[in-house]
């Protein structure tokens, strides 16, 4: 199992009429083969741009990479064509959106767009584009794939869109697939049916997956590896289970500790569930107004007085374990 | 105790326009014979996924649209057929907090004004007087004077769902429509949200209806909590009993599906097969049965019968008829 | 409730406009030639170095000199000083125009769109009426009807303007409608002329400070057009458009004096057409969060 993508450093500014703000600040995770890594975080921690960075898909201006490297498959995706990173775009890494219906054309029908992409990358013919397109659909679980073909974008409900969002990029058998929020829009229980038909293509075909979303839950039933993000910054990174267990950075622990519980308590104490949810006091800082220091430290409840004037690193505790924290780091401080 | 809020086989149809030119409107109905009751100092969780009717329910009990058939009893009194003039009394009794605090903020009023609004337009309390009780008002949902002269867009998502609550609460209402009042906010944030509503009804018994298509935020405010699918309840039980033996293949389903945050205890997330069927074509018999993992026979053709299966805890299912 | 003026909320807004409007030098540039131009017309009276009535038959149709920068005309008036005394008119007959057929073209907007169904069909079934005529065309039909002279005009001018704000603001209106800080409004006890007055229409206000804007140099055109034919601005009466009307004889051999007013309609009406289009963005709140 090698790496198959690996941000360093990676830094981004956007800049407006109130002058220049950092979105993201020394960004550093990877992506291993046949992997489902989560990026976790909060509005506006920038687990979109980091997405988008990878396929250059930021705008610039007003966007700009100030430093760092994508590394994809021994290649600096920050350096190559743009020929080239159109070539990278779709067939080699794909990405699928929050709402489907804005990446389908409305005027024409799923069969057409399919068969479209079907034959740019592939060169097919009308006939044995169709077989395969109707592959896809199957492998993504939908019902009547011939049906949906002739339909067109709008009669399709949310968690059709998905999937035939995820058979089109599918079909040119990328390595790695982008999925930002694909379940977002999504009722929980087709969201559980999407999240199903990922997990099993990635593990069946050993397609990398960078799965970026802000619930827990989702993170903790697909994900292998766990990257958290606040404000810009990658503030912990370890495997699934490890992060569950052992969350070093008080936002990972505040994170988890703010969902609240489906299930009964195991105590079996009738009329209980009243007591307060944990919650971290005060909001996501907006991208103008990021505290310097640990961006965390005005919410953090164990920093100390260095929080605010030092950027914590991302710090191995473990090798396999990560996290940006000067409370936290070795384990203990 | 007569509940603060009851509805009796309330129905809501509404006219999508359809066919060449719009001369074939189809009839879609939204909410079909649905019958709750909130008690006083109680919160009932109307769960479903979208077009259920839950969101169409709180605004049927507040008039925001009007009802096709069946009755909103306030304290025991059928406020549907009140003129709009004689219903305007009780408005300020009865409030609202939205989903999306950005646009359920005025965003050309100050937070003085958004807030006091309720107060001004019931009561005519104006000047010095209303600035007293909206800065009551603030310090219940932790803001402060300093937030007085700003405008919405000056604060982050979790401030304005504060300013929205303010604004219902000022009145001092018998009951309250929170209508996904967290889904559009971050996690951290949503539980600062959810505790500040379960704390004020702690300290004031306020009465909540409490819309929301999240299970797990649902459990957490709720006394009573109601299933809606395609329009009609399927499960109604006390929180406890709904959590503990859930009846419904749907309510399991959906308890099922929620992503529980353990990576130990893998689940099985795909429960039920297939969408939500398009509230046009509402399925027969059971509206449940064309994704229904316990389908017999029977379903397809008759309608479930209501079934009580404890104390207060009923179900519309074949399964136990 | 007393708060200091400058921690007032509209007066931050304000400043913020401010802003906005120095960071865009398209704005500045239209809002310079805005201003320069209504001083001018504020400060005729001391600036203007004659009498913009006076005759003097000595001096007609001199061109452009020392005495006259900007020429005589045939009764030997300066050109310059008319032309001064022309932007307070031109400029009155804009806003006054603007004001009238902004503020009836909103308010029928806000309640055809607010209402919807028949009042909606009725209003702007009107609406579309007038404006399946040219807008030119209908406005000399009026102010013929009416009888030539500069308030018919004005009236003239505005009734053709109506439509354009009430079709925008209708537009606006069907979206803020749906928006949930009007359904909370209702749920507090808010009745529905209060919600147009309080909710809809200062929602709008904005797109009608911007169509505001637009639309000026277009009326400034339109009743200069009115008085070029003879049913605005009566003569002697310094109006740019009747300037130009007259001037036209004389346009082979004294090319001053249809020129110089021709060039300040053309100055004011870009001068609010880029200031116009700047507003549109700056007050975008999009762009003001």
């Amino acid at each position: 199992m090698g790496t198959l993508l690996s941000i360093e450093n990676l830094s981004v500014e956007f800049s407006n009429y109130q002058g220049t703000s950092s979105v993201l600040n020394h960004v550093s995770l990877s992506v291993n083969r046949g992997e489902i890594l989560g990026l976790v975080g909060e509005s506006g921690c920038g687990k979109s741009v980091t997405a988008r960075c990878i396929l250059r898909l930021i705008p610039a201006p007003p966007g700009k990479i100030t430093s760092g490297s994508i590394r994809f498959a021994g290649e600096d995706l920050l350096s190559v064509s743009p020929k080239r990173m159109g070539r990278v775009r779709g067939r080699e890494i794909s990405m699928i959106f929050q709402e489907p219906m804005s990446s389908l054309n409305p005027v024409f029908t799923v069969g057409n767009q399919m068969r479209e992409v079907v034959r740019r990358h592939r060169g097919l013919a009308r006939r044995e584009a169709d077989a395969l397109c109707t592959g896809m659909l199957h492998q993504v679980q939908m019902p009547d794939p011939e049906e949906v073909l002739k339909k067109y974008p709008h009669e399709l409900s949310g968690g059709m869109r998905q999937r035939v969002m995820i058979a089109m990029e599918l079909v040119c058998d990328p390595q790695l697939l982008i999925a930002d929020e694909p379940t977002t829009a999504l009722d929980v229980t087709v969201q559980g049916q999407v999240l199903a038909i990922l997990t099993g293509l990635s593990r069946r075909r050993g397609i990398s997956v960078l799965l970026i979303t802000h619930d827990m839950g989702v993170v903790a039933q697909v994900c292998d590896r766990v990257a958290v993000m606040y404000a810009g910054q990658v503030v912990e990174l370890a495997a699934v289970e490890e992060l569950f267990a052992r969350p070093l950075h008080p936002y990972t622990q505040g994170l988890i500790a703010a969902i609240p519980d489906v299930d009964p308590p195991a105590d079996d104490a009738p009329g209980g569930g009243a007591r307060p949810l944990f919650s971290i006091p005060g909001t996501v800082p907006t991208l103008i107004d990021r505290p310097p220091g640990c961006r965390f430290h005005p919410r953090c409840t164990v920093g100390g007085p260095g929080c605010a004037r030092d950027v914590p690193g991302l710090c191995w505790v473990t090798p396999e374990h990560a996290v940006a924290c000067h409370s936290s780091r070795g384990g203990t401080a | 105790m007569t509940p603060v809020i009851q509805t009796r086989d309330l129905v809501k149809r509404f006219h999508v326009p359809g066919g060449f030119l719009g001369r074939h409107p189809r009839r879609l109905t939204a909410v079909d014979h649905v019958s709750l009751a909130v008690r006083r100092g109680e919160t009932l969780g109307l769960v479903g996924e979208s077009g259920s009717g839950k969101s169409t329910v709180g605004n049927c009990i507040l008039r925001l649209l009007a009802a096709d058939a069946g009755q909103v009893l306030y304290n025991g009194q059928d406020i549907l057929p009140l003129k709009e003039t004689d219903f305007r009394r009780l408005r300020g009794r009865l409030q609202v907090v939205f989903q999306d605090p950005q646009s359920s903020l005025d965003p050309r009023m100050t937070v003085a004004t958004i807030v006091g609004y309720p107060l001004r337009l019931q009561q005519g309390v104006k000047g010095t007087a209303l600035e007293a009780r909206v800065l009551a008002a603030l310090a219940d949902v932790g803001l402060q004077a300093e937030h007085l002269h700003r405008y919405p867009h000056e604060f982050s998502g979790g401030q304005r769902q504060r300013i929205g609550i303010a604004r219902a609460l000022i009145t001092g209402p018998d009951f309250i429509v929170f209508d996904e009042p967290t889904s559009a906010l971050d996690v951290s944030v949503q539980a600062q949200i959810l505790n500040l509503i379960a704390g004020l009804q702690r300290a004031q018994g306020y009465t909540y209806l409490f819309i929301s298509h999240d299970l797990a935020v649902v459990r957490h405010i709720s006394t009573q909590i109601a299933v809606m699918y395609l329009g009609s309840l399927v499960e109604t039980a006390p929180k406890e009993a709904f959590f503990r033996h859930p009846y419904h293949p749907y309510t399991r389903a959906l308890i099922a599906a929620v992503p529980r945050p353990d990576p130990t205890r893998r689940q099985n997330l795909a429960v039920l097969p297939g969408d939500v069927p398009s509230p046009l074509q509402i399925p027969s018999g059971c509206r449940f049965h064309t994704r229904c993992p316990e389908v017999m026979a029977v379903c397809p053709k008759v309608a479930p019968p209501h079934v009580e299966m404890g104390p207060e805890h009923w179900v519309d299912c074949h399964l136990y008829g | 409730m007393g708060i200091p003026l400058r921690q007032h909320p509209k007066w931050r807004e304000l400043r913020l406009t401010w802003r906005l409007l120095r960071a865009n030098p398209t704005a500045m540039a239209g809002l310079v030639i805005l201003v320069a131009m209504g001083a001018m017309a504020l400060a005729a009276g001391w600036l203007a170095p004659y009498d913009p009535l006076r005759l003097s038959l000595a001096e007609r149709l001199q061109p452009p000199g020392a005495a006259h920068w900007f020429g005589t005309d045939e009764m030997g008036r300066d050109i310059l000083t008319r032309v001064m005394y022309g932007a307070r008119i031109s400029l009155r007959i804009g806003f006054v125009v603007i004001l009238i057929a902004g503020g009836i073209g909103s308010v029928l907007g806000a309640v055809a769109g607010f209402y919807g169904g028949r009042v909606d069909n009725l209003i702007m079934r009107v609406m579309d009426v007038i404006l399946s005529f040219p807008s030119l065309v209908l406005a000399m039909a009026l102010a013929a009807a009416m009888g030539p002279s500069l308030n018919n005009a004005i009236l003239a001018v505005a009734f053709v303007m109506i439509p354009k704000f009430a079709r925008m603001v209708r537009g606006e209106a069907l979206a803020v409608k749906e928006l949930p800080f009007i359904a909370a409004a209702r749920v507090s006890g808010a009745r529905n002329r209060w919600i147009i007055a309080h909710h809809i229409l200062p929602n709008c206000l904005n797109s009608v400070i911007v169509l505001g804007t637009l639309t000026l140099g277009d009326t400034i055109l339109i009743a200069a057009s009115l008085s070029f034919i003879g049913l605005g601005a009566q003569p002697p009466t310094p109006e740019w458009g009747a300037m130009i009307s007259v001037g036209r004889k004389f346009l082979m051999d004294q090319w001053w004096y249809a020129t110089f007013p021709g060039l300040f309609i053309l100055t004011t009406v870009t001068g609010f057409n880029i200031l116009g289009d700047a507003l549109r963005d700056i007050l975008d709140p999009r762009i003001r969060r």
